[in-house]
């Protein structure tokens, strides 16, 4: 849409708008709310998702760098990362944000004088309790990031997570960049487990920007990718959550399984992890009868070992009882932080970007997210399994009917000028946010990303209360969240 | 127990009993081929993202391709992605391939130290630290060590702690906030030590390259002793990257 129709007003019922908006509807949450310079003012942005009239709203906000205001996060805690990140980028000073801290130590934060070891982690003065700092780097292959626990013997009072390590300035890059491929190169780099995702999110987002209107073979390919990765995360997370509780059978098995599901992303697409698979403007590999075939043929194995191995876990008593009522957060948490995708339905949350607002052909697919209601480890467990089981069926059922390959012309238009663009799509973790804004001549002004993870740290931090900490990494695992897709 | 049995039972053989041999299904993009043909040489150098086409004559720097395929897609007949995996090198001019050539990516025994077969030959516990990269080439590593790949029967295989390894393995631009825990945990392991990069971004910074929020400054201070290339690396050019490295005799 053009930049122009985006309502600007005074801070005053921009913050009355906004906070209004959300607060006692729990069907909108914060999309993405950013700020970016313009002339020597920054101009804020929120945009806020309706889930029954799929609406989104977008207001802006002029205001001075320097000055002092009061914060969103005041009145609703989903805002509370959002204004930390404004306030690291451009000095803002929110005066009652209750722990106003640096969100990554990004590359271009305004003050360079701090670095990420001088973080300020909350304290205690207390002779009982004790803290354990672990990372940035971990004991296992995963990306680096620092966790702050207060612990009462055992058991956990507070976590504190402490993010920024993995920050490479990608939302600068996709400014600097000047051609298509590396803007969608870097798109599939936010996070390398849902390339789908983020390359979709980037490619809806400008075949928008340049006015085209992607042919249902181009849909149909992009949907099928990305519930082929939600498919192989949530199996190979099924595993990690095994070996987390030390259950070495679960552990191999889905281990293993997850393999022919990325193996057959390799035999379409090339790349075991969908990089270089999705372009805007066109469909560089087109699903053919052959790969229907050999699709179903990676299910009918895949689906009896799957099933096995899901129903002995439900029954065994030694997996159940690490999983139940472990890593619970609250219903009422999980819509105050503003949590989405999965982080949102294992707490009774109904918010699913393929219901809510709906593109492509998810709306043939009448889509029913899967919601459960206890939000422990378990509920997440089940999540996956049961959302693996669904895009299994949804994918059975697509390819039929395989649509004709319409070759588009690649050559797209250049991004109109002056305009603003949003592009929502629902990846494996949750809900991804990319924004866009061009200036006069149809150059890139601004490129905002914003990761599901974003939001969902914070519900890690509060599911490991009054746990044992060692129970720590199995709750991790439930959720798996994205350092790099916070940290950019 | 008895169903655990039973599932167990029903897993039947998943490795892969030869991975220096096993070919990779479907398409993949491995080591490029290079024709004679003339084409518009300069158009091909702008269509990569990453700058990994030069020019006189042409080449493409594995340690920078994306092996995104887009070279190939618009001149076929110049540019060809083979099935071959085994990419890794401890030479960096050996990432770079050249038109008109074929010939195979190896680790060149003649400038191995000599210390790598003989104490990490039979086993080499490796530390991993990702260093701003993005999880795939961590999931790959990951990989390696499932039940399919099982790098850890050849004696390869990963440890929690530095104090434990004989060398790290670092993927990712390496980043400005990285650089220092990075640092740290390569003094912790003790001597002899190995440095490993996986995937490109590892490499040459790939599309990160430039980017002011990195620092690779650690790459300038010790020799790197393999290059795993890839976006991300495929878990048999690891496996067989490392093996190459730890178990060439030296010919001397």
């Amino acid at each position: 849409m053009p930049l122009a129709t985006i309502p600007v007003s005074a801070y005053e019922t921009f913050f009355e708008l906004n906070t209004g908006f959300i607060a006692d509807h729990t069907d909108r949450h914060c999309v993405n709310y950013f700020g970016y310079p313009v002339d020597k003012m920054i101009m804020l942005i929120c945009c806020i998702a309706d889930d029954t009239t799929r609406e989104i709203y977008v207001s802006g906000c002029l205001v001075q760098p320097d000055t002092k205001l009061k914060s969103f996060t005041s009145k609703l805690l989903c805002f509370e990362k959002f204004e930390r990140e404004i306030h690291e980028n451009f000095k803002i000073d929110y005066i009652d944000h209750p722990w106003l801290k640096p969100v990554r130590y990004a590359g271009n934060r305004s003050d360079k004088s701090k670095n990420i070891a001088s973080y300020p982690f909350f304290a205690i003065e207390s002779e009982e309790l004790h803290e354990v700092g672990v990372g940035p780097i971990h004991a296992g292959i995963i990306e680096p990031g620092h966790f702050r626990f207060i612990c009462n013997g055992e058991q956990i009072l507070h976590l504190e997570i402490q993010l920024g390590y993995q920050h490479r300035g990608i939302e600068q890059l996709f400014i600097e960049k000047k051609t298509m491929l590396q803007r969608i190169t870097l798109a599939e780099s936010i996070t390398g487990d849902t390339v789908v995702g983020h390359a979709s999110a980037f490619s809806y987002l400008w075949e928008s920007l340049c006015g085209f209107e992607a042919p249902h073979d181009i849909h149909f390919s992009r949907l099928l990718a990305l519930e082929l990765e939600r498919i192989a995360i949530h199996t190979g997370d099924l595993s990690a959550v095994c070996t987390d509780i030390a259950y070495q059978l679960g552990s191999s098995v889905y281990g293993r399984l997850r393999t022919p599901i990325i193996n057959f992303m390799q035999e379409w697409g090339g790349n075991r992890l969908a990089k270089g698979f999705v372009r805007p403007g066109r469909n560089q590999f087109p699903f053919t009868p052959e790969l229907a075939k050999r699709l179903n043929e990676v299910f009918d194995a895949f689906e009896p070992d799957f099933d096995e191995m899901s129903d002995e876990i439900s029954k065994l008593p030694s997996v159940l009882s690490r999983l139940e009522r472990t890593g619970v957060v609250s219903m009422d948490d999980t819509l105050a932080i503003g949590a989405v995708g999965m982080s949102a339905r294992m707490g009774g949350l109904n918010r699913d970007i393929r219901t809510s607002h709906p593109y492509g052909i998810y709306p043939e697919l009448h889509h029913q997210p899967i919601i459960k209601h206890h939000g422990d480890v378990y509920s997440r467990v089940q999540i996956r399994k049961q959302e693996v089981k669904q895009s299994m069926k949804y994918l059975r059922q697509l390819i039929h009917e395989i649509p004709l390959h319409i070759a588009p012309d690649t050559r797209l238009e250049n991004p109109k000028p002056d305009s603003f663009t949003l592009s929502l799509v629902e990846g494996w973790r949750g809900e991804i946010c990319h924004c866009a804004i061009t200036d006069a001549k149809g150059e890139l002004v601004l490129y905002k990303i914003k990761d599901p993870s974003f939001h969902n740290w914070l519900a890690l931090a509060l599911a490991v209360r009054n746990n044992e900490i060692s129970d720590f990494p199995v709750c991790n695992k439930s959720f798996n969240l994205s350092y790099c897709g916070h940290d950019l | 127990m008895f169903e655990n049995i039973k599932i167990l039972f029903h897993q039947g053989k998943q490795f892969i009993p030869n991975v220096t041999t096993v070919e990779v299904p479907g398409i993949f993009r491995g080591r490029p081929v290079i024709s004679m043909v003339k084409v518009d040489e300069s158009a091909l150098r702008d269509l990569c993202p990453t700058n990994a086409i030069t020019l006189q004559p042409v080449s493409i720097d594995l340690g920078k391709c994306t092996f995104c395929g887009e070279c190939a897609r618009a001149f076929p007949d110049k540019v060809m992605f083979t099935k071959d995996y085994k990419l890794s090198t401890n030479e960096r001019d050996r990432l770079i391939i050249h038109e008109g050539e074929d010939k195979a990516v190896e680790v060149n025994p003649e400038t191995v130290r000599k210390e790598i077969h003989r104490v990490f030959g039979r086993s080499l516990k490796l530390r991993q630290v990702s260093a701003a990269g993005d999880n795939s080439c961590e999931w790959e590593l990951n990989a390696a060590n499932n039940v399919q790949f099982d790098m850890g029967r050849f004696g390869i295989e990963f440890v929690a702690s530095p104090r434990h390894a004989d060398g790290i393995v670092i993927t990712g631009p390496i980043s400005e906030n990285m650089a220092v825990p990075l640092q740290i945990c390569y003094d912790a392991v003790p001597d002899p030590k190995i440095i490993v990069l996986v995937g490109t971004d590892a490499i040459s910074g790939g599309i990160f390259a430039g980017s002011p929020a990195l620092d690779r400054s650690f790459l300038d201070k010790y020799p790197v002793d393999l290059y795993i290339p890839g976006y991300p690396a495929h878990p048999l050019t690891i496996i067989n990257g490392l093996l190459d490295l730890t178990r060439k005799l030296s010919r001397k």
